[in-house]
């Protein structure tokens, strides 16, 4: 271990600082497409998930100008997706049928093909092993793999926008009966495809797991491990334990969808007014069960990465150790562990018991407790101390009352009661993507920023950089906010025409503004919200911009380590080589020694020997 | 590297021994087998205790399967934990589920002739 | 690549990297299958009084089957054992056995498949039921046209309810005789396929899933014993690694189907 030197051609040959051997080049499909290289698989997944998260907000686009103008031909992109699509968007206007696959496809795509492998894939695979001192995953050829399933499962996805009958139209949660019954194909693509990314985010989790256990660089114990490390290793047994209950649910309705079983068809199922001819005996309830069961422990596999990279990019410019680390990593293992158990708080309208849904009431605020444990560590490490206020920090520090909005936001949902009225409306969206939108993506662009030089040697642009957050942080808000009231009002989110034909028919009876009604305030929010959406995506071209001109034209990093950071992955060459560390390095000291007294400077790497 | 019992996890099979005890969990696991299906046909009385009778003699014949040829009865802790958590965990997904979805803890419930 | 910890364990965990790896993924695969199990109680628990069928299996077989893969499971512990000993043409042997049995069993699982496609429940004009395996369709057999006759080897009952319980006394004394049923008789007539009934949807899935992980298996102890040999006489310790995490996943499908036996054939 100790005299390892890397034999193998770095990954970017020509910038290789450490003792270079002679090697051959393995050439560009070895180096960039098919390489087990750790660091190599994580841009590939950094880049297909940005491509994703793109196209899944560009759907969602689409989806705001059909709610806020319902049935106006879509402004440029209408006649572009009448010539794709054809039927389905006639006259430039999405057609409800295309409006609810649009809908789906959003939650699918952002959730398990933008957000998590993002989240936890991509910045796990480059991160992870820099820090704790790995030569590289433990197992790579299975890391290649699990890109390329990735891969597979994303294109099954986005072909199934051109089958017949267009793509899956049931919802991200693909509800049985309603999702095994409708009649097109998409379903079918809709569940191959899930079957192919689980398996792939299986085999990242299998491997952090393993790497992080097994591949600790001396000195390295359990509670001198980064908190972002942590965060991925929890992360990594929610992925491993909670997604194969949804593998399996998804063979069992690819069987009903294609073998005629009836696993969540209930006896005497009619549809269109017809009985159905199917067996019967199933329960749709079952897949629910089975679904959620991944759904929840999933929530923490979007926000845990996010916590993760926060709590570097907080410790790294307070220049302070992070308060309460041990609580940290704590709090984040209590909530890996009763993530398993809160998950049918989302499954309250079922006609769940009462002492069900108080078990399930009482694990789901007890879950809350280490989430704002965390959180108020990193508030508390804020104090007192002289932030350096660059553009990862900008975003980290939003996160935290971005993350905090969704959070407590989250409570009333918790509580069967008020979740009785709060169920299935925009009240509930905005929950949700405060976490994940405002929440875990500016994480992820608080880490794209930070780690951006250790990938490429460059700095990414710090104007455009703050044009990019301070856009971003506003329409944000400005898209969810409103939201909330709309949710609180009555709602309900799957509706293709943004509820004008609901709010007509209610009002119409009983006149504006009673309950159930839509008043006319209530819906012109739609439009604050469409051209919110719209700025925020005009606001992003900096920020993509930014990323591919920086790779060549950024500023040149002066050092290996130009954030004065403590970690390991700034202690080794920029970009790393192959093999990461010319040496296996040694660990004598915890993660966030920043300020230490008595030391020269005001960081102390994790592996500077003690004097 | 192989005659240290440190170095090789616990298990080192150079004995004559373990491989008598290896054929023994075989015979015993054939045992059960019989056994299992030669329970099947006596009616206990009640079908519940059938299934309890045959869910038993699964459960050992699992157990001596894990832990014999699978060594977890000499497998590091680590292992151990891994297991133990991913059995809570399946426990916790059948127990509350089928809790959740007994027709005793439903609201609602009508039984349709 | 000088890769740490890929033969010798680590100090402080005592295994080696594969080993870990082969752990966390039958700890996903007990989740998968964990689920799976759940929706078997669930639809039985759910299925209305009377309508979970029992003994539609051969209880012969199913035993046949078990005994195949328990004895893999001792074959493949013995090809360690003597990988282990430094023993490669007992290694050879033992393997060469494993492979065998693992085909031994898909192809009795095959059967099993077969018997259960040619398996048919009639619904008969008259309100009662034929069950029996087909024996012969008349050329000019068309359910649609309501033309020919269908020969099946079975029995006719008054009510569905009579065909659930296979395993009861009474059903011991079945006289299960040819009957020529024409098809204007016929008002349905569907196979002892998955969409028959959900026990069968359950049992389908369950043992193909199954039967995919015994073919997995099989390859991969396939490709151990024949090309990937060759690394025994490169790197012994190694080769030995990875006979034990194969072995350890034939184990975990071994005792997969030692919960599955019970649960479809026996209960």
């Amino acid at each position: 271990m100790e005299k390892m030197v890397h034999t193998f051609p770095p990954y970017r040959g020509h910038e290789a600082r450490h003792g270079q051997p002679e090697h051959h080049d393995p050439g560009f499909w070895r180096t960039w497409i098919f390489s087990p290289d750790h660091k190599v698989i994580g841009i590939q997944y950094g880049l297909t998930s940005l491509c994703f998260m793109l196209f899944g907000f560009f759907l969602m686009l689409l989806m705001r100008w059909q709610i806020s103008k319902p049935g106006v031909p879509i402004p440029v992109f209408g006649p572009l997706l009448e010539k794709v699509l054809g039927q389905a968007a006639a006259n430039g206007a999405l057609s409800p049928d295309l409006y609810n696959s649009f809908g789906a496809m959003h939650g699918t795509i952002m959730v398990f093909l933008a957000v998590v492998p993002l989240a936890f894939v991509a910045f796990s695979n480059f991160v992870l092993p820099l820090q704790i001192g790995a030569p590289d995953m433990a197992f790579p050829r299975l890391n290649m793999a699990s890109y390329q399933a990735f891969v597979i499962g994303g294109v099954i996805m986005l072909t199934s926008f051109f089958i017949p009958g267009g793509a899956a139209q049931a919802g991200w949660t693909s509800y049985s009966p309603l999702a095994t019954m409708i009649p097109t194909d998409g379903q079918i693509f809709w569940l191959a495809g899930m079957v192919f990314i689980i398996t792939s985010g299986l085999l990242s989790a299998v491997n952090f797991i393993a790497t992080v256990i097994q591949l600790r660089a001396p000195g390295m114990t359990w509670m001198r491990l980064p908190f972002f490390v942590w965060a991925q290793f929890v992360t990594s047994f929610l992925i491993l334990l909670a997604f194969p209950p949804l593998e399996a649910a998804a063979v069992m309705q690819l069987m009903d969808k294609v073998a005629h079983t009836s696993f969540f068809l209930p006896t005497g199922l009619a549809v269109g007014g017809q009985l159905a001819n199917v067996s019967g005996g199933g329960s749709p309830l079952l897949w629910q069960h089975l679904f959620w069961f991944l759904g929840h422990p999933e929530v923490y596999v979007l926000i845990l990465p996010a916590m993760g990279i926060v709590c570097e990019i907080i410790a790294n410019n307070t220049r302070k150790p992070i308060w309460g680390y041990k609580s940290l990593v704590y709090s984040a293992l209590a909530i890996g562990f009763l993530s398993f158990l809160v998950w049918a708080h989302h499954m309250y309208l079922t006609g769940m018991g009462t002492k069900v849904a108080v078990f399930f009431q009482t694990t789901t605020m007890i879950i809350s407790i280490p989430s704002v444990i965390i959180l108020t560590c990193f508030f508390i490490s804020l104090w007192g101390s002289s932030i350096r206020f660059n553009t990862p920090m900008l975003f980290a520090l939003a996160f935290l009352p971005m993350f905090g909005i969704g959070g407590l936001t989250g409570l009333p949902l918790g509580f069967n009661i008020s979740d009785v009225h709060l169920h299935d409306t925009y009240y509930i969206i905005a929950h949700f993507h405060y976490v994940v939108a405002p929440g875990t993506i500016f994480a992820l662009f608080a880490g794209i920023y930070y780690w951006f030089p250790k990938m490429t040697g460059r700095m990414m642009n710090e104007f455009w950089g703050r044009v990019h957050f301070w856009g971003s942080l506003i329409f944000m808000n400005v898209i969810f906010m409103p939201m909330f009231a709309q949710g609180m009002a009555g709602m309900l989110r799957r509706m293709a025409d943004g509820g004008a034909n609901y709010s007509a028919a209610v009002n119409s009876r009983a006149g504006a503004d009673v309950i159930g009604g839509l008043s006319n305030n209530i819906m012109a929010l739609h439009t604050w919200i469409l051209w919110g959406a719209c700025v925020l995506g005009l606001v992003q071209i900096p920020f993509i911009i930014n990323l591919f001109w920086s790779i060549k034209h950024g500023k040149k990093v002066d050092s290996d380590n130009p954030w004065d950071a403590t970690t390991l992955e700034w202690q080794t060459a920029t970009p790393p080589p192959h093999t990461n560390f010319p040496v296996t390095p040694r660990v004598y000291r915890g993660p966030y020694e920043y300020s230490v007294p008595g030391h020269d400077r005001d960081f102390t790497p994790q592996n500077e020997p003690p004097k | 590297m192989n005659n240290s019992m440190t170095m090789n996890s616990g298990h080192s099979p150079e004995s004559a021994h373990s491989v008598r005890g290896y054929i023994f969990v075989f015979i015993a696991l054939l045992a059960g087998t019989f056994l299992t299906v030669w329970a099947s046909f006596i009616q206990f009385g009640s079908r519940e205790i059938n299934i309890a009778v045959a869910l038993t003699i699964a459960s050992v014949k699992a157990f001596l399967v894990a832990a014999y040829f699978m060594h977890l009865i000499s497998e590091r802790k680590m292992i151990f934990c891994v297991m133990g958590f991913t059995a809570l965990f399946f426990a916790g997904l059948m127990g509350l589920t089928i809790w959740s979805t007994s027709p005793d803890s439903m609201v609602h419930i009508q039984h349709v002739p | 690549m000088d890769f740490p910890y890929i033969v010798e364990p680590r100090r402080d965990t005592g295994l080696y990297n594969a080993k870990l790896g082969i752990w966390l993924f039958l700890a996903s695969e007990v989740m998968l299958f964990g689920a799976l199990f759940s929706a078997y109680v669930l639809l039985r628990v759910g299925a209305e009084p009377g309508m979970w069928p029992h003994g539609w299996l051969n209880v012969y077989i199913g035993t046949a089957n078990t005994i195949v893969l328990i004895t893999s499971s001792i074959t493949t512990v013995m090809a360690w054992v003597s990988c282990k000993l430094r023993q490669y043409r007992r290694f050879k042997f033992f393997h060469a056995l494993t492979i065998v049995l693992a085909m031994t069993f898909v192809c009795i699982k095959s059967y099993e498949y077969h018997d259960k496609f040619t398996h048919y429940e009639i619904t008969l004009a008259n309100g009662k039921f034929a069950d029996g395996h087909l024996v012969e369709r008349s050329k000019d057999f068309d359910l649609a046209k309501k033309t020919g006759r269908v020969t099946i080897h079975g029995h006719e009952v008054d009510h569905e309810v009579e065909l659930m319980d296979m395993q009861r006394p009474e059903a011991r004394h079945i006289q299960r005789e040819e009957l020529t049923i024409p098809a204007t008789d016929i008002k349905k007539m569907e196979r002892y396929g998955p969409w028959h009934h959900t026990y069968l949807a359950i049992y389908f899935t369950l043992t193909a899933l199954h039967a995919f992980h015994v073919i997995c298996g099989a390859l991969v102890i396939g490709f151990l014993w024949g090309p990937g040999s060759r690394m025994w006489h490169t790197d012994p310790e190694r080769f030995t690694n990875r006979i034990e995490v194969s072995g350890l996943f034939w184990h975990f499908v071994d005792l997969i189907w030692i919960f599955l036996f019970p649960v479809l054939y026996l209960l």
